[in-house]
């Protein structure tokens, strides 16, 4: 699925990474804890996520994610954006819930990867 | 250690969670400048990071010492923070110290240490109660393990 498709399908704003709509991602992962993401993400490139502030976007550099969807309406601030400019990974933001979010990709064919065990 | 070897300093201040993982992503842009294997790459960054994360929850910031030579990765990472006083409890998934507040903030879920252990090839403690922590992360460059 293309960045640009989840912008669709999400309905949301994109932030930052203009030139990065043509990437394909096939999995993602929807977590508010980044110790979590941290552990079990192995293939996924999307993080979707409630949590606002820096480490939500270094943590999805650290996996090498491509993008990160603020869910709820929330905004991040320019220095949050200014690090995901330099990561090179895409920020959006989407009005819809977590719950909502995931369902809405999941249901278009974006899947979340293996299961744990 | 063999060959050319490249070192980096970088201070962790403690005192500003927004800052945590400064050093960790300075280290992933030379790993991967240096073309090192992407999963190569990966490992050290997300075990460092752990570790710096830590550093700033736990022990008021520190230092990281990082070296690069033929064979090997090697992070170390000092602080004067209150030591860990059950390493066998502080490894174990899901233990953690942390408080609501640092859970609030997206880590404190007790993966730091394990993952540490999982992402590395080879991880060392030392700890002394009171007066601090080192700790040793190192990621082979080359036989290393596979996630």
């Amino acid at each position: 699925m293309l960045l640009s498709e989840i912008q669709n399908i999400l309905d949301a704003e994109l932030l930052v990474g203009e030139n990065m709509l043509g990437t394909d991602v096939r999995a993602a992962c929807g977590s508010d804890m980044m110790s979590d993401v941290l552990a079990f993400v192995k293939d996924q490139a999307v993080l979707i996520t409630g949590l606002l502030n820096q480490q939500a976007i270094r943590t999805a550099a650290m996996m090498d994610m491509v993008c990160v969807v603020f869910v709820r309406g929330k905004r991040p601030d320019s220095d949050i954006l200014e690090i995901a400019r330099e990561s090179g990974i895409a920020v959006m933001t989407t009005t819809h819930r977590m719950f909502t979010a995931c369902g809405l990709l999941y249901q278009a064919g974006l899947n979340g990867g293996l299961k744990i065990r | 250690m063999s060959g050319n070897c490249l070192h980096y300093h970088y201070v962790v201040p403690g005192d500003d969670f927004t800052q945590a993982g400064m050093a960790s992503s300075a280290v992933k842009q030379i790993l991967k400048q240096l073309g090192l294997d992407p999963q190569i790459v990966r490992r050290m960054s997300i075990s460092l990071y752990e570790g710096e994360i830590n550093m700033v929850i736990h022990a008021g910031g520190g230092e990281i010492d990082v070296g690069i030579d033929d064979e090997e990765i090697t992070a170390v990472l000092t602080d004067q923070g209150p030591g860990i006083e059950d390493i066998e409890l502080a490894m174990q998934d899901g233990w953690s110290t942390a408080t609501e507040q640092v859970r609030g903030l997206g880590f404190g879920a007790g993966m730091g240490l394990p993952n540490m252990k999982k992402y590395s090839d080879d991880l060392k403690i030392d700890t002394i109660v009171g007066a601090g922590t080192t700790v040793t992360i190192k990621v082979k460059i080359n036989n290393s393990k596979t996630e």
